[in-house]
């Protein structure tokens, strides 16, 4: 039955979910938005994330947030090198688009295989401090599992937005993207501002991943759910937009949550490629998009 | 080679099936071609549309399903006989293909990959929700008495080697006529394509159609073929790596290609699920995948190609 | 002049890209047979306009009529079955096709050839603009020269009554830029109407009966080459106050 309870606490899970799926999304942002590099291997990564967070907290007891966070580095180097691949191959020849999809997608392909190879298809989960508490605000009960992740993500999409407009490297991945003449004259080098963003961008894959085994189990199809959730919010948001990223995510999680709520679960993955839809049909630009 | 020597091939061949399926041999034999030939429908349906016009379907499971669930629905609901059921399989994926198509083929080729591999996992919540064609638990088949042939084996063989030659056909056909020639050139480049008077929008939808036709077509006769359909296996991932692997493999540029990858890769599949488990044969897809891509983009055709023109 | 007998016609075309205006109520009169120069500096519209005009760009505002006919709302390809045809400023050849089937698609889909004669007519324009012996070859083993060479035999093949040439010279040594001159003259003696948009000042001058000059989306000026170049709007808009 309708209950404005029921919804409250669904509105405010969807957003906390939004906070996540902007961390998630951020990595693509900024591969495809300001790359044009179509990455749909990027929610493989972001399980691999999750199954690293897995195997440290199996094996050490590592909180998952901090396995995140400190495989960061290794992850920016596996993404550097990815681009390296994809560049010297593709991108140099100028066959991006067919060849480049189809890299990407047995990218994709042999992580999830080669995952559930090594850890089978069960259900792998976390354990921390955090998660299974939750507090009470005002009869709308907020989850840790849920609140951390979304505080995470928020503060990577702050971290993201500052950097592209502070930093030297930042504005010169903003810059990459719209002028490449313009930015060899200034003395940076393409193909380096490419492969740091492009590094950045799988290294933001492992932190979301390390979030997502926080929030529920997983197993190594999950990326496929994933992937029409990150093109949704990428696009709905407006390519090259993080602000748009975030904005889109909140929305997205929201639409997820009521749907799920109102109509039951298993149709939220509906709700992403719905949107996607929408969003190309009517306003392909996305809500900020250049 | 004229159109009629082509129909002198395709009969021999089709004549060929027949012979084979005189043989007495093991039917598990009969099972494995059978599979076979539906990955070189399967194979030849998207390489029209990958690799004459350039635009990637991830979705390949989501029009394979569709032709296997239509089967379903039609055989409750009429018992209707398997020409009926391969023709209505093709058209509902092919009015599926038109329809992803005429969303998203005005934008940029990504977003109708993307669209398609939504298309996938929304499909299968639809079907795993649709408790007529029997949902998530499944549907049972009962395979009626085997008409005109010996066995079930048999006639599901010859019936794909009858459809993969049809499917092979119509490729060749169409890759040889203007609308290949046209084709071509938008996948080339679209926009110079669009500019020299070739109508882009109406033959990528064209290929869509057709493309989604003939993967519907591969579908509708498998409720037969496993006699016990459920979502998850119809709906495999496979479907969508090997539908890329193949035609990559075998070249992309004509109808032998994606023939020639199929038989490679489909058999040598065949032959693997024997002895290694189906998740290393997975794996062992998707690599070579990834290596063909990046260092033989054009495939076995294209190599070969290259070696021809270094000699001549 | 007149808008009656133009065969093109841009009527007030406008269009924006986000909040940047790039034209602004842009009309131009092209006569039938006219050799046009169309130049400007850097960002000024030249490009953006001829992509209205071909199709390639929907307008924001305007209209584009074609030997009276009001072609706003047609798609490129037909606009390009009517007569308009465009080169590319970098080239876009089709890279998996010889030089002669790059040929074959304007002659089968733009200007549908009478039986047998497709093959003929695609090596006579080979012919005439000197790339007759790298019929059979693919577009990745030409030179740079070739290329533009090739992009304006594309164009022709398409029987074009509006040759539109993007800056066809860019980047060309003094001989070559003479080359394409000389064969945009045969075209335009066959009758063919050409604008031509380029940055060679010499070439324009050379080749133009008469200038059209645009600066930020707006027409500045307009008359004939001599006229153009004495014209001060014209010089304050390229080398600034």
């Amino acid at each position: 039955m309708f209950s404005w309870d029921l919804v409250a606490n669904a509105v405010v899970a969807g957003i906390l979910l939004g906070g996540f799926y902007a961390a998630v999304s951020l990595g693509v942002s900024l591969t495809f938005g300001l790359l044009d590099v179509v990455n749909i291997a990027h929610p493989a990564f972001v399980i691999l994330g999750a199954y690293a967070a897995y195997v440290m907290n199996s094996s050490f007891g590592l909180d998952p947030i901090l396995t995140g966070v400190l495989f960061t580095p290794l992850f920016y180097l596996i993404g550097a090198g990815v681009y390296r691949i994809y560049y010297g191959s593709f991108e140099r020849r100028g066959e991006e688009s067919l060849r480049g999809l189809v890299f990407f997608f047995g990218l994709l392909f042999i992580i999830e295989v080669a995952l559930s190879l090594k850890y089978g298809v069960d259900y792998r989960m976390v354990e921390a401090a955090y998660i299974g508490k939750s507090i009470d605000l005002g009869g709308v009960g907020i989850a840790f599992r849920l609140l951390v992740p979304c505080l995470v993500g928020l503060a990577m999409t702050l971290a993201l937005y500052l950097f592209l407009s502070r930093t030297f490297y930042g504005r010169a991945v903003m810059g990459v993207s719209q002028d490449q003449v313009a930015l060899r004259l200034m003395g940076a080098n393409p193909v380096r501002i490419k492969t740091i963003a492009f590094g950045l961008g799988i290294a933001a894959a492992s932190l979301s991943g390390a979030l997502l085994i926080t929030i529920s189990p997983v197993v190594p199809s999950t990326d496929r759910d994933y992937i029409g959730r990150v093109f949704a919010i990428t696009v709905l948001g407006g390519l090259g937009s993080i602000g748009g990223t975030l904005v889109a995510s909140i929305i997205l999680g929201v639409a997820e949550s009521l749907m799920a709520t109102l109509f039951g679960p298993s149709w939220s993955l509906a709700v992403s490629f719905g949107i996607l839809l929408l969003a190309l049909a009517v306003r392909p630009a996305g809500l900020f998009g250049r | 080679m004229k159109i009629r020597g082509a129909l002198v091939v395709a009969v021999a061949v089709i004549g060929l099936g027949v012979l084979l399926g005189g043989l007495r041999v093991n039917p598990y034999i009969y099972f494995a071609g059978y599979v076979v030939l539906q990955y070189v429908v399967i194979a030849t349906a998207w390489n029209v549309l990958g690799g004459y016009a350039g635009y990637v379907n991830f979705g390949t499971p989501a029009f394979f399903a569709l032709g296997a669930y239509t089967s379903i629905a039609l055989l409750e609901a009429f018992r209707a006989p398997l020409p009926v059921l391969i023709l209505c399989g093709g058209l509902v994926a092919g009015l599926l293909g038109l329809g992803i198509g005429y969303l998203t083929l005005r934008l940029k080729g990504v977003f109708f990959s993307i669209a398609t591999f939504a298309l996938s996992v929304v499909l299968q919540t639809l079907i795993i929700n649709w408790d007529y064609v029997g949902g998530a638990k499944g549907y049972t088949l009962i395979r009626p008495p085997v008409p005109f042939f010996r066995s079930w084996a048999v006639l599901l063989f010859i019936l794909m080697v009858v459809l993969a030659v049809v499917t092979v056909l119509v490729a060749r056909t169409i890759e040889r006529s203007w609308i290949g020639r046209g084709l071509a050139a938008l996948r080339d480049n679209e926009e110079a394509a669009e500019c020299m008077g070739v109508p882009t929008l109406r033959l990528k939808l064209f290929a869509t159609t057709i493309s989604g036709f003939f993967l519907g077509v591969a579908g509708a006769p498998f409720p037969y073929y496993v006699t016990y359909v459920e979502p998850s296996s119809t709906f495999d991932l496979n479907y969508a790596v090997n539908a890329l692997a193949m035609p990559m493999i075998g070249g992309t540029t004509t109808w032998l290609g994606p023939v020639i990858g199929a038989v490679l890769l489909g058999t040598a599949q065949q032959i693997a699920t024997v002895t290694i488990s189906s998740e290393l044969n997975l794996l062992i897809v998707g690599v070579v995948l990834v290596l063909f891509v990046v260092l033989a983009p054009e495939g076995l055709t294209g190599l070969v190609r290259k070696l021809r023109r270094g000699r001549a | 002049m007149t808008t009656a007998g133009a065969l093109l016609d841009i009527d007030g075309v406008t269009k924006r890209f986000g909040g940047f205006l790039a034209l602004d109520r842009v009309s131009i009169q092209v006569r039938p047979g006219e050799r046009l120069g169309l130049i400007g500096p850097n960002g000024s519209g030249k490009t953006t306009l001829i992509n209205c005009v071909s199709g390639a760009l929907p307008t924001d505002g305007g209209r584009i009529l074609f030997e009276g006919r009001d072609i706003t709302q047609l798609p490129a390809h037909q606009r390009t079955r009517l007569g308009i045809v465009r080169s590319f400023q970098i080239p876009k050849p089709f890279v998996s096709m010889t030089v002669l089937e790059n040929l074959g698609i304007p002659l089968e889909y733009a200007a549908p050839a009478r039986s047998g004669d497709a093959a003929v007519g695609a090596l006579d324009i080979l012919r005439m603009i000197g790339l007759e012996s790298k019929a059979h070859l693919r577009p990745a083993g030409l030179t740079q020269i070739e290329m533009r060479k090739l992009e304006l035999a594309r164009a022709m093949a398409a029987r074009p009554k509006l040759l539109i040439s993007d800056e066809a010279m860019a980047g060309l040594s003094s001989a070559e830029v003479d080359d394409i001159l000389t064969i945009l003259f045969r075209l335009n003696e066959q009758g063919i109407t050409i604008i031509m948009i380029e940055h060679i000042m010499r070439a324009v001058m050379r080749f133009s009966e008469r200038v059209v000059v645009l600066d930020a989306g707006n027409r500045i000026a307009e008359g004939t080459p001599a006229e153009i170049v004495r014209n001060a709007a014209v010089e304050k808009a390229y080398l600034g106050e």
